[in-house]
């Protein structure tokens, strides 16, 4: 049995140095024909570098790459094309205002004569779509679809190159729990069809339910390489991150004041005017964690927008210790008290290509504190980020590195260290540990609940329900721009959160209203 | 001095560097595709900008304008937006000066300052309106700041017809003296000196040393650089984006303004009727991207590019090189800076058989 094993991908002793770090220090890896093997590590451990490096887009220092059991190299991406390996990147390389068809088949044009054959071009995709199970519109033009669709058209553009194996990078990064499912089911697909996958992850959850085998890197080291079977989550957390991790929040329980924050019969409608808000209201209270819970899209950035004078509201009121701050500008309305983690971190969090030292001061550089003369003093602005820093383990190699360069983690660690600085009455956080790894996670949770025990009111956005349930004191439900009920996080089950998110009928009992 | 070659082997000042002489390489293939002599045509260029103190002063002149027309572009840059309106904004400048300048009869230190001041004005409000109809309509900078140039030509054109006009001349009145900033009196007096040399170069340098302060060192130019990268983040950041759309060009427009009434304040003492743009708009683009859109950058790209526009003649009339094939040896390194790609390729090259070499 053991000599039928053939590798399709096999990795020796790879190393890549960058100035300063070796992202992969003799790593050794291989991949069995027909198996989802995981790729599991914390941000900058490496993972990346090696696919990349597998892809073509890096030249490695030393060592060999294996590809069907024949030593290859891989000086670019068409190479690893050629050579059946594609890759599904976490941030879709697509053209927006063309079709799906169009997407897949760019670059490789069926040709009748000078002009492109579409008509053999939908029916290849629709063939290919149909035979591993990825439902997609071949006529429907990518900003019209929904992420999970985006997705499979990226999958169905290796397919379509004829990729044998395929590349994961964080594929469910941007999914809801829905399509995380479907998602699996397209995985198990795949490998039916004699295919192989390598799933870039720090989701351990994902792995012990999709993966066969499991390689942990950790900077830039092989620490181990298993089959899922014989591991736990526990295990595989402690050998990513390097020691042991407690899952869960320990908290206390909570002792909620008076309100904080009231929204009060929220509206807003879109440029079409559709209602994106349909009357919302809740209230959060000081030394309490609000969760909201709800599927993507159901009103949850909205809402913030509104809270935080990002967006006007068409109608109804926020307070913020019974002081009326609707429609109030940013400036105004987090100079009142209100911290916001945003949901989308180099969107709106960071300004990437400033210092890491300005961005600490991003709302708070007209203090007199940060001038002399009225002239900006940069020692003062760089002495409080090294402080903030410090005190929330910020790695980076200076104040003055630009926060680009930082890694996810630690720039969304930068953010939350400047907005709790702030020492607000209220801080919003949304979606505040998306696409961190295990070690980021723990500590954000901990500050928040920290916020909490301070008697500040936290309200947390989050579309993982795992999250929403171990944080929060409460947890409202969003459903198309309304709270549709209020559970009590100590009597609710994941599936009935689920059902509530999906619109369902809330069930008598298991909800308490204020 | 290590320092020194430190900042010149930097890869960010050696592909400008590079670029520059790839530029030059080219030009001179070109001369050569022609029958002209490069090695003659550098050689009498190289004489007409630094042979004598008459012509080098005229280049300094020649530099000048290029230095506030390409802080404007590049401040406009920094902030994330295309000012291609300095043009427009240098008339408007020439125009507010000309009018204090001719109009006004005040003593010479209350008469210069001022006319110096409308003129930047004017600039700035040139300026600013294109940044207000981006801030409040939407409207694309480009598109609004090409239309306002060809209003700003036609409007001072209408303007020096109609109000100011010489009697018998195509161009306004001489200002007044006491509105002069020309120092060509002085020097021709005291050394026989003849070149038009003015204190507007002194001013460019101050402006670029200001461009500096008010991008790095104040609240304002902390906004307008963090809405330049990133409107959303400045937005959530509590910054009032439109206003800082139109600050951005307000200033912008006040560096080319400031350009254009030195020009008539210190070089030409009165504004023509032109039938066309001065140049020193566009030419600001170029020197803005040279230069890398920092102040340093600019005066350096300033002083390449007036010393090849002024030393052109010189080519003609040293190896016979038609004008023409210096504004090729020009555009060919703004080509070379602008498509960095290649130089960076070519620098790589050299890298690699240095290697090999070792």
């Amino acid at each position: 049995m053991m000599n039928d094993i053939n590798y399709v991908v096999e990795m020796r002793n790879i190393t890549k140095r960058f100035p300063g770090i070796i992202a992969n220090d003799h790593i050794s890896f291989k991949v069995r024909k027909g198996e989802i093997h995981a790729l599991l590590g914390e941000n900058g451990a490496g993972k990346s570098t090696l696919m990349n490096v597998l892809f073509g887009l890096y030249q490695p220092e030393e060592g060999q790459i294996l590809i069907n059991e024949k030593e290859v190299k891989i000086t670019d991406p068409n190479v690893a094309n050629d050579l059946g390996i594609g890759m599904v990147h976490q941030h879709f390389m697509l053209v927006e205002n063309f079709t799906v068809t169009e997407n897949i088949i760019l670059g490789s044009e069926p040709k009748k004569g000078l002009k492109i054959n579409y008509q053999e071009a939908r029916k290849t995709v629709t063939a290919l779509s149909e035979k591993y199970g990825l439902k997609v519109n071949p006529d429907a033009k990518i900003e019209d679809i929904s992420v999970g669709m985006q997705q499979r058209v990226e999958i169905l553009k290796t397919l379509y190159r004829g990729a044998d194996i395929l590349i994961f990078d964080e594929p469910t990064a941007v999914l809801t729990p829905q399509e995380i499912l479907e998602l699996a089911d397209i995985m198990n697909n795949l490998v039916n069809e004699e295919k192989s996958i390598i799933l870039i992850t720090h989701k351990l959850k994902e792995i012990m339910e999709i993966a066969n085998s499991v390689t942990i890197i950790r900077r830039g080291r092989v620490i181990d390489s298993l089959l899922v079977q014989d591991t736990n989550p526990d295990e595989l957390a402690s050998k990513m991150v390097g020691r042991e991790v407690t899952f869960g929040v320990e908290k206390k329980e909570a002792s909620p004041g008076n309100n904080i924050l009231e929204v009060a019969n929220i509206f807003v409608k879109d440029y079409r005017g559709v209602q994106l808000l349909n009357g919302i209201s809740l209230e959060v209270k000081e030394g309490e964690i609000l969760g909201i819970a709800g599927v993507d899209g159901n009103g949850q950035s909205e809402l913030i927008d509104v809270i935080t004078g990002l967006r006007n509201a068409d109608g109804g009121k926020v307070l913020l210790k019974g002081n009326d701050i609707t429609n109030h500008t940013p400036r105004y309305i987090t100079e009142a008290g209100v911290s916001h983690i945003p949901e989308d971190r180099h969107k709106r969090g960071l300004i990437l290509d400033f210092t890491v030292g300005e961005n600490m001061v991003m709302e708070t550089y007209f203090y007199p504190d940060y001038q002399t003369n009225h002239l900006l003093d940069y020692q003062k602005i760089n002495q409080h980020a090294e402080k903030l820093i410090e005190e929330f383990d910020v790695r980076t190699p200076s104040v003055n590195t630009l926060a680009r360069a930082l890694s996810g983690g630690n720039q969304q660690k930068a953010i939350i260290a400047r907005e709790v600085d702030k020492d607000p009455d209220l801080l919003i956080a949304a979606q505040p540990t998306r696409g961190l790894d295990v070690g980021a996670i723990e500590f954000i949770h901990r500050r928040l609940v920290e916020q909490r025990d301070k008697g500040k009111a936290v309200l947390l956005i989050s579309l993982e329900v795992d999250e929403i349930l171990s944080l929060s004191d409460r947890i409202a439900v969003i459903y198309e721009g309304q709270i549709v009920g209020i559970v009590n996080p100590k009597e609710t089950t994941e599936q009935e959160l689920g059902l509530m998110m999906a619109g369902a009928a809330k069930q008598e009992g298991a909800i308490h209203h204020e | 001095m290590n320092k020194l070659v430190k900042l010149f082997t930097k890869e960010s000042s050696l592909i400008p560097l590079m670029a520059i002489l790839l530029g030059l390489l080219f030009g001179a293939l070109v001369m050569i595709m022609g029958g002209y002599n490069p090695i003659i045509a550098y050689a009498s260029l190289f004489k007409k900008v630094f042979g004598d103190l008459y012509n080098f002063g005229e280049t300094i002149r020649q530099i000048t304008p290029l230095i506030f027309t390409g802080l404007s572009v590049a401040f406009a840059f920094r902030t994330g937006l295309f000012n291609i309106g300095a043009e427009g904004q240098f008339v408007m400048g020439s125009l507010g000066a000309v009018i204090i300048g001719t109009q006004l009869s005040l003593p010479w230190y209350i008469h210069a300052p001022l006319a110096i001041l409308v003129g930047a004005l004017f600039g700035g409000i040139w300026g600013g309106i294109a940044g207000y109809l981006k801030a409040k309509r939407g409207v694309h900078e480009v598109i609004t700041t090409i239309m306002l140039n060809w209003i700003s030509l036609y409007f001072s054109n209408y303007i020096i017809a109609n109000y100011l006009r010489e009697p018998g001349q195509q161009h306004s009145e001489m200002i007044k003296p006491t509105a002069s900033i020309s120092l060509l009196n002085w020097l021709s007096e005291a050394f026989g000196y003849n070149a038009r040399l003015h204190w507007g170069t002194i001013i460019a340098l101050i402006a670029a040393f200001i461009f500096f302060i008010i991008l790095w060192k104040t609240k304002q130019g902390y906004e307008l650089r963090a809405v330049g990268f990133n409107p959303h983040a400045s937005e959530y950041a509590g910054m009032n984006v439109n206003r800082n759309i139109i600050n951005a060009m307000f200033i912008g427009g006040v560096f080319a303004g400031l350009g254009g009434a030195v020009e008539i304040l210190g070089v030409f003492n009165y504004q023509t009727i032109a039938a066309g743009f001065p140049g020193y708009g566009f030419d600001g683009i170029a020197v803005a991207l040279i230069g890398a859109n920092t102040p340093v950058g600019v005066i350096l790209a300033s002083i390449l590019f007036g010393s090849l526009t002024y030393g052109a003649p010189g080519m003609k009339f040293g190896a016979g090189v038609p004008i023409e094939v210096i504004r090729v040896v020009i555009a060919s390194v703004i080509f070379f800076v602008a498509a960095s790609g290649i130089v960076t390729y070519i620098l790589s090259l050299f890298k690699r058989k240095k290697k090999e070499v070792l």
